[in-house]
């Protein structure tokens, strides 16, 4: 089952709509890094409301997608994780340390502006202070 | 007596060839003498009642009145041999007495008096004829006791039935997940935590932060007298999947004996967010928010620090 990859300003957003095989999460993981040089995009949303299991095979294919596409110049945030599903996660020790997560879609938006802004903020003096 | 003796004597001639019948038969003589003597009879077991200083609860009306109602009930029971209506009522006598302080002991006192009572009546009246005496007994004592068993089972099932309702409503009182304000919940944690209620506690946080789309949230252990590690283990399992939904947790309140137990038997809480009080657990809460406020207001912040 394919995972759509819808382009929204500067962020790529996977929308998971049903369980996965661990193919088909391998396929998003190739296709999502590969789009993430090609559409030059800052932020990488991965949306899991729909999935109310996740096995340890998800979790780590969840924090390879973020740390590759850091690599790759982009931030990623992982959504709506349920409440029933975090607390089987934590049970099984999987946590996704060094992963943002956050409640839902409108939040993980929010948080990619931030987190964007910001380096943007960050970056901006330094230019002229490299010129001069 | 002696009309009531011969009629006695004539029943039990003309009963005695058919066996089986004939215990029916007494049975319905020993409840219409119940019915006959009903006044005398109960009121000489309410005032056994009150020598024996039970329910003492309540006033000599009440206990006259609930002794009339049990009375009949009691009849009526021996004569039908159906018990439902007496456990209905045993349900209702309890309803209404157990919020009063009325004890087990009392109510199965009351009930075995009232057999002590019956059965002394019925040694009266047939003092004169053993043999019949202990027929008569026979068909009364196990239908007696069923009846005692009945009072008291219905008593106990309702004052556990209340136990187990009030249980319920600790266990959810327990737990309150509180809304500070907008993003900002508090969760204080009072008395014992077992595995079953760690639990509970979390599933209720995870589903509060987000109903109430919580950013931080503030536990404050300091109504919590003890941890052991697994309850520690679970505080750390609470704050990663609080995470996980996008939240921060702050403990707050963890007691210098818990704080020493912790670090002596090395449960590793270095992930976790700690402040020393509630006041400063919602004081960093509230910085935390603020940190998350539009980044237009950062904007405006941020160059002149990174200027200097």
């Amino acid at each position: 089952m394919e995972v759509p990859i819808l382009r929204q300003g500067q962020f790529l957003i996977a929308s998971i709509q049903s369980a996965l095989t661990d193919a088909d999460l391998s396929h998003l993981r190739e296709a999502l890094i590969a789009q993430v040089g090609r559409s030059r995009c800052r932020g990488v949303i991965v949306d899991v409301t729909a999935l109310d299991v996740m096995d340890s095979f998800a979790v780590r294919t969840l924090g390879d997608i973020a740390h590759m596409a850091r690599l790759r110049g982009a931030e990623t945030v992982i959504v709506g994780i349920q409440p029933d599903v975090a607390f089987a996660m934590v049970q099984l020790g999987l946590t996704l340390k060094g992963v943002a997560t956050v409640l839902d879609l409108e939040e993980g938006l929010a948080f990619l502006n931030r987190r964007t802004e910001e380096r943007f903020v960050e970056t901006r003096p330094k230019k002229p202070s490299g010129r001069g | 007596m002696d009309t009531k003796k011969g009629m006695s004597v004539s029943t039990r001639a003309s009963e005695a060839p058919v066996l089986s019948e004939s215990s029916a038969g007494l049975l319905r003589e020993l409840v219409a003498h119940l019915r006959q003597n009903r006044t005398q009879l109960r009121e000489e077991w309410a005032r056994r009642i009150t020598r024996a200083e039970l329910l003492t609860a309540m006033t000599e009306e009440e206990i006259f009145a609930e002794a009339t109602a049990v009375y009949d009930n009691y009849v009526e029971a021996l004569e039908t041999g159906t018990f439902e209506a007496l456990q209905a009522y045993s349900r209702r006598l309890s309803e209404r007495i157990i919020p009063r302080g009325v004890e087990t002991d009392e109510v199965v006192g009351i009930v075995l008096l009232l057999r002590d009572v019956l059965a002394r009546s019925l040694f009266t009246k047939y003092q004169d004829n053993v043999e019949k005496l202990n027929r008569i007994l026979d068909s009364y004592e196990p239908a007696a006791n069923r009846i005692a068993n009945t009072v008291a089972v219905g008593f106990v099932e309702e004052r556990e039935r209340i136990i187990r309702q009030q249980q319920e409503a600790i266990r959810e009182l327990s737990t309150p997940v509180l809304q500070v304000r907008e993003r900002l919940l508090i969760l204080p944690i009072i008395g014992v935590i077992d595995p079953q209620r760690a639990r509970q506690l979390t599933e209720q946080l995870l589903r509060a932060i987000r109903a109430n789309r919580a950013k931080v949230v503030v536990i404050d252990v300091t109504g919590v007298a003890a941890m052991d590690s697994g309850v520690a283990n679970h505080l750390v399992q609470t704050v990663e999947a609080s995470r996980l939904l996008g939240a921060t947790v702050i403990v707050t309140g963890l007691s210098p004996e818990i704080a020493q137990t912790l670090v002596t038997i090395g449960v590793d809480l270095s992930e976790m967010a700690t402040v020393g009080d509630l006041q400063g657990g919602i004081e960093e809460a509230e910085r935390l928010l603020a940190d998350r406020a539009p980044p237009s207001t950062q904007m405006r912040e941020l160059p002149p620090e990174t200027n200097r």
